[in-house]
């Protein structure tokens, strides 16, 4: 069953996605650009939990009157499965890749009930020579560097309502106009704030299934939209695809991830299905394993 | 609602205690419990119907109008809510304060904001010796909140200084920033000799410099540091003058080599 909204089939279906912790920090740099590429070092090689450790990705770019510092900044949000894994990437993306890049402050992103170490545990680097500074409720430490000091706010904020895997899959004809509805989605879903999309430009093609023929491998291709199968397998692909992308999403709260998704599916419509994606689907596991689900007709503009 | 008002009915024979006279000890009481409230810091008693006119209003605003300097420990020990002094205060006014905001429209006396642990104490006017500064036998001095002086201040400012900010929008005198144990001390205009003296950590910034700066303090050269920008930012609401000379170069001094030496000085810059 499907809906056809201007020409593109609308599966109905829905994505299932899973809580998760995530946490959210502000790094600030002397320009734009160091702000940026401090945020992109930290959140590279964190597409997926499966193998990174962690998902994360740029929430939105900051302007002076937005940052603690007065400086450009950039907005980072990270998520895990675990406390305890959010604070082991979290401590070991800042040290190795924004306390290493030049001009570089970080901030707490988010308040949270519960809270995770930041600067409390990167400042002994300052083997001593670290400096406190706290103003009302704010802590920092200043962490002397070889271009000046390191400030790094004490804690950032930890949120338990994280929601991780929101997806749509998006289904075409051919490999170009996939791909230009997927960077259509994309620029709609970077919009939204609170969310990111963790994979790389936004965009997996090699989406998964749970599981796999080999022992000790935990998902596996999702062999039901890969084209070159649809021959060989149960496909999920109707004659004249050749080309299936898929974008995850991450949101710090459930309607942060359902109004990305939204924005998404707007953006792939109003593209259409002649330079863009012909079918939107979306992957779940029967709806027994995530506890959000996303219902594709509920999320139509 | 209006303010709860105290009006000084004339300048008393002896000094008086209005520790008393604070937000949450007020709450709950009647007119007639309020009047009956001892002051006296002599064998003659004095109660509040004694020196003052009162109307009653929001105990979380308290007004005290006619102040003059024989009115001590205004704000003591001040947990939540507003006072507001019209005139001159005495001595330790907002110590050991908690929380709330304290506004002095005159000058204040000696100690003020001795042993301060959170809140905002801004005086309009000058501050006398030992602002912030612990009492004899005290171990640390202010340990929080935030200190506003518009005015000059006497010696010995932010001594043995545990954490918070002092500004001072006027000039401070000698030894201003004494045994800081940590802590942010801003003096905008000159400081007189030696600040910083035995300073073990915390931040002293000069706005003019000093008349003499102590040998033990080692120059660093001048940066601008993004860590005086982030304080300049939280310094804003309180003090602009402040938060305009943290955004200038500055240059740094470590110290007192003396002592622990991972306190430091900014000077401004003059060239």
């Amino acid at each position: 069953m499907s809906l056809i909204v201007r020409g593109v089939h609308i599966d109905d279906t829905f994505a299932e996605a899973f809580g998760m912790r995530a946490t959210a920090l502000i790094i600030t740099a002397d320009t734009a650009g160091w702000a940026r590429q401090a945020a992109l070092t930290m959140t590279g090689f964190a597409t997926s939990v499966i193998g990174c450790g962690c998902e994360a990705g740029i929430d939105c770019e900051l302007t002076g009157k937005q940052t603690p510092d007065g400086r450009p900044g950039v907005r980072v949000l990270l998520f895990a499965v675990s406390t305890a894994e959010l604070q082991k990437q979290l401590q070991a993306r800042v040290a190795q890749c924004v306390l290493t890049s030049p001009g570089s402050a970080c901030y707490a992103g988010l308040e949270g009930e519960e809270t995770l170490r930041l600067g409390n545990a990167l400042r002994y680097f300052g083997d001593g020579w670290q400096i406190s500074k706290r103003f009302g409720a704010k802590h920092f430490w200043r962490i002397p560097v070889m271009d000046g000091e390191f400030v790094c706010e004490a804690t950032t904020g930890l949120t338990k309502k994280a929601v991780g895997g929101g997806n749509l899959l998006l289904i075409g004809r051919t490999t170009p106009a996939t791909r230009t509805a997927a960077e259509a989605a994309v620029a709609a879903i970077a919009k939204v704030p609170d969310v990111i999309a963790p994979f790389p430009g936004g965009v997996v093609r090699s989406g998964s299934k749970v599981g796999s023929k080999y022992k000790g491998v935990p998902a596996s291709t999702n062999d039901a939209f890969c084209p070159t199968l649809r021959g060989a397998v149960d496909s999920s692909l109707e004659p004249g695809v050749t080309c299936v992308l898929e974008i995850v999403v991450d949101g710090l709260t459930s309607e942060a991830v359902g109004a990305a998704m939204r924005a998404g599916i707007a953006a792939v419509i109003k593209l259409g299905p002649k330079r863009g994606a012909t079918r939107i689907c979306a992957g779940n596991y029967g709806g027994k394993l995530g506890p959000h689900h996303y219902h594709l007709r509920e999320l139509l503009p | 609602m209006k303010p709860l008002t105290f009006t000084l009915r004339e300048r008393p024979d002896q000094r008086l205690d209005l520790s008393a006279l604070v937000p949450h000890a007020l709450a709950g009481k009647t007119p007639r419990e309020i009047e009956q409230i001892d002051l006296q810091t002599t064998r003659q008693r004095f109660k509040v119907a004694d020196a003052f006119r009162l109307r009653m209003g929001d105990v979380g605003q308290i007004r005290i109008q006619g102040a003059c300097d024989r009115l001590d420990y205004i704000g003591r020990e001040m947990k939540n809510g507003e006072i507001l002094v019209e005139g001159d205060i005495g001595v330790q006014a907002g110590r050991l304060m908690a929380g709330g905001r304290l506004t002095v429209l005159g000058n204040a006396g000696p100690w003020a904001a001795s042993g301060m642990k959170a809140g905002v104490f801004e005086i309009r006017g000058t501050a006398g010796d030992r602002l912030g500064s612990p009492l004899a036998g005290e171990i640390a001095g202010m340990r929080g909140g935030v200190v506003v002086v518009r005015g000059s201040v006497g010696e010995r400012a932010g001594d043995r200084m545990r954490r918070g900010t002092i500004v001072v929008e006027g000039e401070a005198g000698p030894y201003a920033g004494s045994r800081m144990i940590a802590g942010t001390l801003i003096v905008r205009r000159k400081a007189g000799p030696l600040p910083g003296f035995l300073l073990k950590r915390g931040t002293i910034v000069l706005g003019d410099g000093c008349s003499a700066l102590l040998p033990t303090f080692a120059d660093c050269g001048q940066y601008d540091l993004v860590a005086m920008r982030w304080l300049a930012e939280m310094i804003e609401p309180y003090s602009k003058a402040a938060a305009v000379l943290l955004r200038r170069p500055l240059t740094r001094f470590a110290g007192d080599m003396a002592v622990l030496g991972k306190g430091e000085i900014f000077v401004r810059n003059r060239n």
